[in-house]
C-alpha cells in the first residue's frame, strides 16, 4: 500500500461530517465549546451523553505495516477493531473478541499479540504488523507459501492468525519438534481442523532455517 | 466404463486451493468486512429469561447514548410482509422465530432489541443500557427432565419403524444393550455470523451474509419482504466455516434487514461468540437406547434403536438419527423409534454429520461390544453382516466399496497388531487402546445451473450461485473442468458467492461436488459440442463437426484421425468470428438413480492413550478410510476428511454444552469453557480413499465426503477407550472424570 504517512483522522469525511452536524445541532456544545471541563462535568452527571461522546476520542500514533497513522480513537476501542473498522485492514480476524481463539493475532514490535485483548490507545508509538504486511511486494512470506503448499486451511478464517502466530512461533524458538509446535500454536483455534497440515507447514519453514519477519 | 473424465490420459499436477493466496494474505473478504460510507453497527440484545413475556422494555437511555442511530424492539418494529400470513390457514412466509414479532420469550438469549450506532463500541455500550422486565414462566432446557415431564411430539416422522419382527433381538443367543447420551454440541465456526445490509429505497437490498446457500438466503429475504428476485442481491464470497450453522437465514439477519431499513443506512450486525451458542443452532442433545442380538457366529438377528432428542418450543427440528441402524448392516429385524421433545432452547440445526453422527455413536459402540462378547474381530463382525443390497428397500447400490475401505484403513493403521483382549497394552505408563467404527451417509446429487463462458483468449469462466464454507468447491470444480477441457488450471475461473449468477445448490449434506461437479462435467461436454460446431469454419478440420472426432487437450481441439490437425480454442472462436461461447448448463438428477441406493462410507481407526491415574485420554493416531467415489481433488479432499476427524475428536473428548437449568442459560458459551480441539489435541491424521468412481450417481463419479468424515468417529474413540481400559463409556464427551 502507500508509504506516505497520512493523517487518517483528517481524511475521514464521514467523521468530519458527523462532527459538523453535531456542532450545528448541539447548541449546548456551541455555548460550552470553550469550556470543555464544564461539558465533562455535565457528562458525568449524564446531563448530556452526546457531549461526552464528542470528547471520548484520543489521538493515537501507530505504524501499521510500515505506514504511519495518526488516528483518533475511543479509549475503549481494541486494536483489532481499530485495524478492521478504522484502517479497513480486515485480514486480522475476530473469532471471539475474548482472547480465546488467536484469529486476531498480529505482531506488535515483533511479538505476537492478541489484538482483541489490546486496547488501541496503549499501542501509541508501536509498530504493528498484520497479515497484510507480511509479504514483501509480490513475494509471499515463506510461511504463507508453506500454508498454501500444505493446505493449512479450509475456510481461511483462522489462517491470518495462524500464520502470524506461526512466524512468531519460529522466531521465539518454539518450533523445534512437531510436538513443540503443537504446544506453542495451541492458542490458535482452527474449527475446520487443518491442524496437521498447519504443523507440516510450520515444521517445513522451521527446518528451512526459519522465517523472515 | 471408460467414460469418466478422470479416466482421461492427461496427468495433472496436484492443485493448490484456487483461493489460497487470497486466504493467506488477508485479502479474502468475509461478510463483516465490506467497507461502505456511513456504515452503522448493530448489536443484538438478548432476553435473560427462558420463558415468559416482556412486561416492559426501556430503550430510553440507549437511544440517548452517544452515536446511537436507532433501536428496534417488538414495540416499534415495522413488521416485514412475510411476518403475517396472507391467509389464516397458511403459515407466514418467515419460518421459525420471527424476531421482534411480539413480546413472547421462547429461550434465553432470544433477541429483544437491536441497537444501532455509528461505531461498534457505541452500539455495544448502548446495548448494555436496554432494560427489560419480564413475566416469567416455568421452563425446562434438559432432555432428561423433558422425557420425565412431557410427551414427545407426534407425527409421521416420529412413528415407530418396524422391519421384520419387533423384538427379535431379545431371543438371540448373544445380546448387548445400552443407553448412550450426548450433550448439545455447537458448530462454532471461527467466523461469527455476520450480516451487512444495504437498502436502496424500500424495495431493493444488497446483503453480505454468512450463508451456505446464497440462493436460499435470497429466497428467504424475498419472501420476508415481498421483494422480487432481481431486487435482492446476496453476496457471500467467503464463508469462515459453517458446519451447518449457516444453512438458515437466522433471526439476527432478519433483525439486520429490519434495522437497516429503519435507520436508512447500511448496517452490519455481527454476533458475539456467546450469541453463537444461542442464535445459530446446535446439534441437539440425545439420549439413545440400543439393543442388538446376534447368533453365535455373529450374524445379526435383531436390532432396536430408540433415540430421544430436543427441539425448540416453537419449531420442530428432526434429523436422521436412527436411519443408519436400518441402513448399514444386513439384518432382517430392525425396530427404530425417534422421539423429539420441545424445550426452552433455540431451534437446533444440522451440524456436520448431522443425525447420523448422533445415531452412529450407540450403533457402532454396540457392534464393538458385541464383537467382544463373540470374541470376534470388530471388522470381521461387520463383514459378517455386510449389506450387499440396501436393507431398507432391497435396491442395489450405485456403488459400494466399504469392504475395500475396511481393508485399506486396517492396513494403513496396522490393525493386525491389535491385542484382542482389552486392558492389556501399555506404552510409557499409559494404557493403549485401538478402536474402529463405520460411518455411512446418503450420497446425493441435486439440481444446479452453471454458466459457462469460453472467452476469446481461451479462458473458461464458470459461474453458479453457491457459496463455499471451506471444502474448496472452486478448487474441485477447476480440476473437473481442467480435466474435461484439457485446459491448464490458470485458464479456468470458477465464480461463486453471488445470487445473481445461475442458481446453484446450498452447500450442505455433502452434495456440492456431486451436484455442481456434475454440472461442470456435463457443461464441458456441451462446450465441446459447441466448439466442434464452431470449428466448421476452420478449414483445417475439413468441415468435420461431430464432436466424437476430436480430442480436447492442452487447450486445443485435435483431430483423432490426424493429430497433426489441431487448433487452439481461441483460434476456433476467431475463425468462427465469435468473441466467446456462452451458455447455461442445466444439471439434475440421473433418472437411473431411481433403481439404486447411494451412500458414502468412512471407516475410522483410532489409537488412544489413557492415563491410568488421571483418566486423561489422548488421541495418539487416527486413520480414516473413505469410500467417497472418485476423488476429484485429493489435496483438498484429504484436508476435508482430516477436518472431520478433528471435529470428531471434539465431539468424542471435549465438546459439551453446560446449561444452568435454574436459569436456562448456557454457562460455557465461549472457547475457554466450551472446549474444541486445539493443536495440542490433534496428532498426525491420515486420510485414505478407495478412490473408485460411482458409475451412476453423477458423471464425475464422486460421492459425498463432508459428513462421513465425522460420522462414527466418537464411537471409534469410545471403542478404543474400552480396549485400553475395559471400561465402556456411553456418555459423551469422554472426559477424565468418567474414567477414574
Ligand atoms: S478474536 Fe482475539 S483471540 Fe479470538
Ligand atoms: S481454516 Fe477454517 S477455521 Fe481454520
Amino acid at each position: 500500500m502507500c508509504q506516505q504517512p497520512t493523517n487518517d483522522a483528517e481524511k475521514q469525511p464521514s467523521l468530519h461530517h458527523a462532527r459538523r452536524n453535531f456542532l450545528k445541532q448541539t447548541s449546548a456544545l456551541t455555548a460550552l465549546a470553550l469550556a470543555p471541563s464544564v461539558v465533562m462535568k455535565a457528562a458525568e452527571k449524564k446531563l448530556d451523553e452526546k457531549a461526552a461522546g464528542f470528547f471520548e476520542q484520543k489521538t493515537l500514533n501507530i505504524e501499521v505495516n510500515g505506514k504511519a497513522h495518526q488516528l483518533s480513537v475511543e479509549p475503549r476501542a481494541t486494536l483489532l477493531d481499530v485495524l478492521r473498522e478504522n484502517l479497513h485492514l480486515t485480514g486480522s480476524k475476530k473469532g471471539c473478541d475474548l482472547g480465546q481463539c488467536g484469529a486476531c493475532t498480529v505482531h506488535v514490535d515483533g511479538k505476537r499479540v492478541l489484538s482483541c485483548l489490546s486496547l488501541a490507545v496503549m499501542q501509541n508509538g508501536k509498530k504493528i504488523t498484520t497479515i497484510e504486511g507480511l509479504q514483501q511486494g509480490d513475494q509471499l512470506h515463506p510461511m504463507q507459501e508453506a500454508f498454501i503448499k500444505h493446505d493449512g486451511f479450509q475456510c481461511g478464517y483462522c489462517t491470518p492468525g495462524q500464520i502470524m502466530s506461526a512466524v512468531a512461533c519460529i522466531s521465539e524458538g518454539h518450533a523445534g519438534t512437531d510436538n513443540e509446535i503443537r504446544e506453542y500454536m495451541s492458542g490458535n483455534i482452527c474449527r475446520c481442523g487443518a491442524y496437521p497440515n498447519i504443523v507440516d507447514a510450520i515444521s517445513e519453514v522451521a527446518k528451512k532455517g526459519g522465517s523472515r519477519d | 466404463m471408460g467414460n469418466y473424465f478422470f479416466d482421461s490420459a492427461t496427468v495433472f499436477e496436484e492443485l493448490d486451493r484456487v483461493d489460497g493466496k487470497a486466504k493467506v494474505t488477508g485479502q479474502a473478504k468475509y461478510s463483516a468486512e465490506y467497507e461502505m460510507p456511513g456504515l452503522a453497527y448493530g448489536v443484538i440484545v438478548g432476553a435473560n429469561i427462558s420463558k415468559g413475556t416482556i412486561a416492559a422494555i426501556d430503550i430510553n437511555a440507549a437511544e440517548k447514548a452517544p452515536g446511537v442511530l436507532g433501536v428496534v424492539t417488538h414495540l416499534n418494529i415495522t413488521k416485514p410482509a412475510g411476518y403475517i400470513a396472507a391467509d389464516a390457514t397458511k403459515p407466514a412466509a418467515v419460518r421459525g422465530l420471527k424476531v421482534f414479532d411480539d413480546n413472547v420469550i421462547h429461550f434465553n438469549g432470544q433477541p429483544i432489541a437491536l441497537v444501532m450506532a455509528d461505531s461498534f463500541e457505541r452500539a455495544t455500550h448502548a446495548a448494555s443500557l436496554i432494560k427489560a422486565q419480564y413475566n416469567k414462566e416455568t421452563f425446562s432446557t434438559g432432555l432428561e427432565q423433558a422425557m420425565k415431564d412431557e410427551k414427545p411430539l407426534e407425527g409421521n416422522q416420529y412413528k415407530e419403524s418396524i422391519r421384520g419382527e419387533k423384538d427379535a433381538w431379545k431371543n438371540a443367543a448373544v445380546k448387548v444393550e445400552g443407553t448412550y447420551t450426548m450433550p448439545n454440541q455447537v458448530h462454532n465456526p471461527m467466523e461469527m455470523h455476520a450480516t451487512t445490509v444495504k437498502w436502496e429505497g424500500d424495495d431493493k437490498v444488497t446483503v453480505w451474509e454468512k450463508t451456505q446457500g446464497v440462493k436460499s438466503t435470497q429466497r428467504d429475504i424475498m419472501q420476508a419482504f415481498a421483494l422480487t428476485e432481481k431486487n435482492v442481491q446476496v453476496n457471500t464470497l467467503y464463508v469462515g466455516g459453517g458446519f451447518g450453522a449457516a444453512l438458515r437465514t437466522w433471526p439476527h439477519a432478519m433483525a439486520a434487514l429490519i434495522g437497516a431499513k429503519k435507520i436508512g443506512k447500511p448496517l452490519k450486525v455481527v454476533l458475539t461468540r456467546m450469541q453463537m451458542f444461542t442464535l445459530v443452532g446446535y446439534r441437539p442433545e440425545a439420549i439413545q437406547k440400543i439393543a442388538i442380538g446376534a447368533d453365535n457366529d455373529g450374524k445379526l438377528i435383531g436390532m432396536m434403536h430408540e433415540a430421544n432428542a430436543v427441539t425448540s418450543n416453537y419449531e420442530n427440528f428432526t434429523e436422521n438419527i436412527v436411519k443408519m441402524t436400518r441402513a448399514l448392516y444386513s439384518c432382517a429385524n430392525v425396530t427404530t423409534k425417534y422421539n423429539v421433545y420441545p424445550v426452552e432452547l433455540s431451534t437446533p440445526t444440522w451440524m456436520r454429520g448431522p443425525g447420523e453422527a448422533t445415531g452412529s455413536f450407540p450403533l457402532e459402540c454396540a457392534l464393538d461390544e458385541l464383537s467382544y462378547q463373540l470374541k470376534m474381530d470388530p471388522i470381521e463382525l461387520r463383514l459378517k453382516n455386510y449389506a450387499e443390497t440396501d436393507p431398507e428397500n432391497g435396491k442395489p447400490y450405485s456403488s459400494k466399496f466399504l469392504k475395500e475401505a475396511y481393508q485399506l484403513g486396517a492396513d494403513k493403521f496396522g490393525w493386525k497388531d491389535r491385542h484382542p483382549i482389552p486392558n492389556t497394552m501399555m506404552e510409557n505408563g499409559w494404557k493403549v487402546g485401538v478402536g474402529m467404527s463405520t460411518g455411512i451417509f446418503g450420497a446425493f446429487r441435486n439440481e444446479a445451473k452453471l454458466g459457462l463462458k469460453l472467452m476469446a483468449d481461451g479462458t473458461l469462466i464458470m459461474q453458479t450461485a453457491v457459496s463455499d464454507s471451506g471444502p474448496g468447491t472452486a478448487t474441485a470444480m477447476t480440476k473437473i473442468a481442467a480435466d474435461a477441457m484439457g485446459l491448464p488450471y490458470n485458464k479456468i475461473k470458477f465464480e461463486l458467492g453471488d445470487s445473481s449468477l445461475p442458481p446453484g445448490p446450498t452447500q450442505g449434506g455433502s452434495s456440492s461436488t456431486s451436484t455442481v461437479g456434475a454440472a461442470v462435467s456435463t457443461g464441458c461436454v456441451t462446450l465441446q459440442k459447441k466448439l466442434a460446431e464452431a470449428a466448421k469454419s476452420s478449414p483445417v478440420f475439413g468441415h468435420i463437426v461431430a464432436v466424437e472426432n476430436f480430442l480436447f487437450q492442452n487447450g486445443e481441439m485435435v483431430l483423432k484421425t490426424d493429430p497433426t490437425k489441431k487448433l487452439s480454442y481461441s483460434e476456433v472462436l476467431k475463425n468462427a468470428g465469435m468473441t466467446s461461447i456462452e451458455f447455461i448448463e442445466n444439471s439434475g438428477r440421473n433418472p437411473a438413480m431411481e433403481k439404486y441406493s447411494a451412500y458414502s462410507y468412512a471407516v475410522h481407526f483410532v489409537k488412544v492413550l489413557v492415563h491410568p491415574l488421571t483418566g486423561v485420554v489422548k488421541i495418539a493416531k487416527a486413520v480414516v478410510a473413505g469410500d467417497a467415489g472418485k476423488i476429484v481433488s485429493p489435496k483438498t479432499a484429504k484436508s476435508q476428511m482430516i477436518g472431520g476427524v478433528v471435529g470428531g475428536i471434539g465431539g468424542a473428548l471435549m465438546e459439551e454444552s453446560v446449561i444452568d437449568e435454574r436459569y436456562g442459560r448456557w454457562i460455557n458459551n465461549n472457547f475457554a469453557d466450551y472446549h474444541v480441539p486445539v493443536h495440542a489435541d490433534v496428532p498426525a491424521i491420515e486420510a485414505v480413499f478407495v478412490d473408485k468412481p460411482d458409475p451412476i450417481l453423477n458423471p464425475v463419479g464422486s460421492k459425498g465426503m463432508g459428513e462421513i468424515a465425522l460420522i462414527g468417529f466418537a464411537a471409534a474413540v469410545a471403542n478404543a477407550v474400552y480396549h485400553a481400559t475395559g471400561k465402556r463409556i456411553r456418555e459423551l464427551p469422554i472426559t477424565p472424570d468418567k474414567l477414574i
